[in-house]
């Protein structure tokens, strides 16, 4: 199962929608790991015709599939700091009335988000479809650093070490969720760390 | 009172530029500074003609820097209800006026990486004042103006001779059209399109913008909404217990504040959304001319926006 319903929250936490196909001149996708379930969802022959994908398996096997898309351009990059080179270059060259399709996980969708703001399309017009794991990019509030595919609540820093709590505070900029230190009160009192639903 | 703050402004120029649009300067009477405002802004101009007081917006025109000043040119229009002939025939150099703050809603959106301009006519005026403030920033922009005619072209000349590689002229009367698809399919991403001009392209574009892709976001307009003249229909002000003539010429908004009641409006164009009233009750059908409310309040027959829309029946009973 590759489709999970995210309890509601505040206003800050990102809402991830389904793709769908919409008209434009040229189409952008880009997905990790399970994402890939959600391209070959909402691809039509006509817009593979026009169609450029980026792709982060993960070690997940969809690349064959994606790939008999037939898209006019077609990268399978290891990470998203790898990808992402060709992600900024398939903006800048881009026209407008691209059409942007986001898929996988948040940390994924949230960076290349991230880009394609930074490109110049509002984040209104860019859609996105939460797919695969659930763990989130997570900013620490006390050193600023980032800690990737965190799954548990708390967790620790990978930067300073601090115990942090997971908050459904979002940053759009800095596509990352905030981890503020849990046992700043009573140092030393941290609640064994659980998955971030559970 | 409603509508943005009043500044009493002297006459300092009126400069007919063709057979259609002439330009009017105010100064400040008091001869102090006008605030600065931002590309796009208008100004309502109150023109007290008799005992009829209209209250008409003109985009400003002038740099927004320029505090010394304001300019505005209106198009003279002699199917309308006689604002614009009003400014033409009787505003001399000398008379003292009163115009509001500026307000704008047909901003800039200074995110974009490029800024298309789409003008049509008279709908130039706001692009004077958003190119002089992009100028400033050495801003992006580039300009598609449609004139009907080279005689009828205001400041072409001005346009042409100052950004010469950001400015392409159509005349109508030589048969020259925007090439719209290949214009909107060319452009970078992060560019905004703006459009101000008669209803008829600014539906165009918006729906071309649509077809080619283009976020809702990326694409401003403004449309030069006057009151039109209709039939004189009667309406009872419930709030205030008082049943008003809205007379041929005069729009529902300018009706209720004759009659002494105190009316909220920002635009008096159906753009703001300002004046947005209740219905109470009505047997008739409405003119809906906004672009405030949405098809299904349009249909639902419980708001109408005065500044533009009118009536056409037996009762109406506004919640004012
Ligand atoms: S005053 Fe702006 S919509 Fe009526």
């Amino acid at each position: 199962m590759s489709k999970f319903t995210f309890p509601e929250s505040i206003r800050s936490r990102p809402i991830y929608g389904t793709l769908e196909a919409r008209v434009g001149p040229a189409h952008l996708l880009v997905a990790d790991a399970h994402g890939a379930e959600a391209i070959l969802d909402v691809a039509t022959p006509q817009m593979m015709e026009k169609a450029h994908i980026i792709y982060i398996p993960k070690g997940e096997d969809y690349e064959d599939k994606l790939r008999a898309l037939k898209p006019a351009s077609f990268y399978s990059g290891p990470s998203y700091p790898a990808a992402e080179p060709r992600l900024r270059k398939a903006l800048a060259d881009a026209k407008m009335g691209l059409q942007v399709y986001l898929a996988g996980t948040e940390g994924l969708m949230g960076q290349a988000q991230n880009a394609a703001m930074a490109a110049g399309i509002p984040h209104t017009a860019i859609q996105t479809e939460h797919r695969g794991s659930i763990a989130r990019r997570m900013q620490c509030v006390h050193c600023k650093g980032i800690t990737e595919e965190v799954e548990t609540d708390p967790f620790v820093c990978s930067h300073c070490g601090l115990n942090l709590f997971v908050r459904d505070h979002y940053s759009r900029r800095l596509a990352a969720y905030q981890g503020v230190r849990v046992d700043a009160e009573d140092p030393g009192n941290v609640p064994t760390p659980k998955g971030i639903y559970e | 009172m409603s509508g943005a703050e009043k500044i009493a402004v002297t006459v300092t120029d009126v400069v007919p530029l063709n057979d259609l649009v002439t330009r009017f300067e105010f100064k400040r009477a008091d001869n102090g500074l006008l605030p600065t405002f931002s590309g796009g802004a208008h100004t309502v101009v109150e023109m007290r003609d008799g005992d009829i007081t209209r209250l008409n917006p003109y985009s400003l025109m002038s740099d927004p820097m320029d505090q010394s000043r304001y300019c505005i040119s209106v198009r003279r229009d002699d199917e309308g209800r006689g604002g614009s002939v009003f400014m033409h025939t009787r505003v001399k150099v000398g008379d003292e006026m009163v115009i509001s703050y500026p307000v704008n809603l047909f901003s800039l959106d200074l995110r974009a990486k490029k800024h298309l301009f789409l003008a049509g006519g008279i709908g130039i005026t706001p692009f004077l004042a958003q190119t002089k403030q992009l100028e400033r920033f050495n801003g992006n922009w580039e300009l598609h103006y449609a004139c009907r005619t080279e005689s009828l072209g205001s400041y072409v000349d001005e346009l042409t001779s100052h950004h010469p590689n950001e400015t392409h002229i159509y005349y109508d009367d030589k048969k020259q059209m925007i090439d719209l698809v290949n214009l909107l399919e060319g452009q970078p991403l992060g560019t905004h399109v703006y459009v101000c001009g008669p209803k008829g392209m600014i539906d165009w574009v918006r729906k071309t913008a649509t077809n080619e892709g283009w976020p809702r976001e990326a694409v401003h307009y403004e449309e030069f909404l006057a009151p039109q003249p209709g039939k004189p229909f009667e309406v009872k002000l419930a709030v205030s217990n008082k049943v008003i003539q809205v007379g041929e010429h005069e729009s529902l908004l300018e009706a209720i504040e004759r009659a002494g009641v105190d009316a909220p409006y920002l635009c008096r164009g159906g753009a703001c959304g300002q004046c947005e009233t209740n219905v109470i009750d009505y047997a008739g059908n409405f003119i809906h001319r906004d672009h405030w409310l949405d098809d299904d309040e349009h249909a639902g027959g419980q708001k109408i926006m005065p500044c533009v829309s009118r009536f056409e029946g037996k009762t109406l009973v506004l919640d004012r």
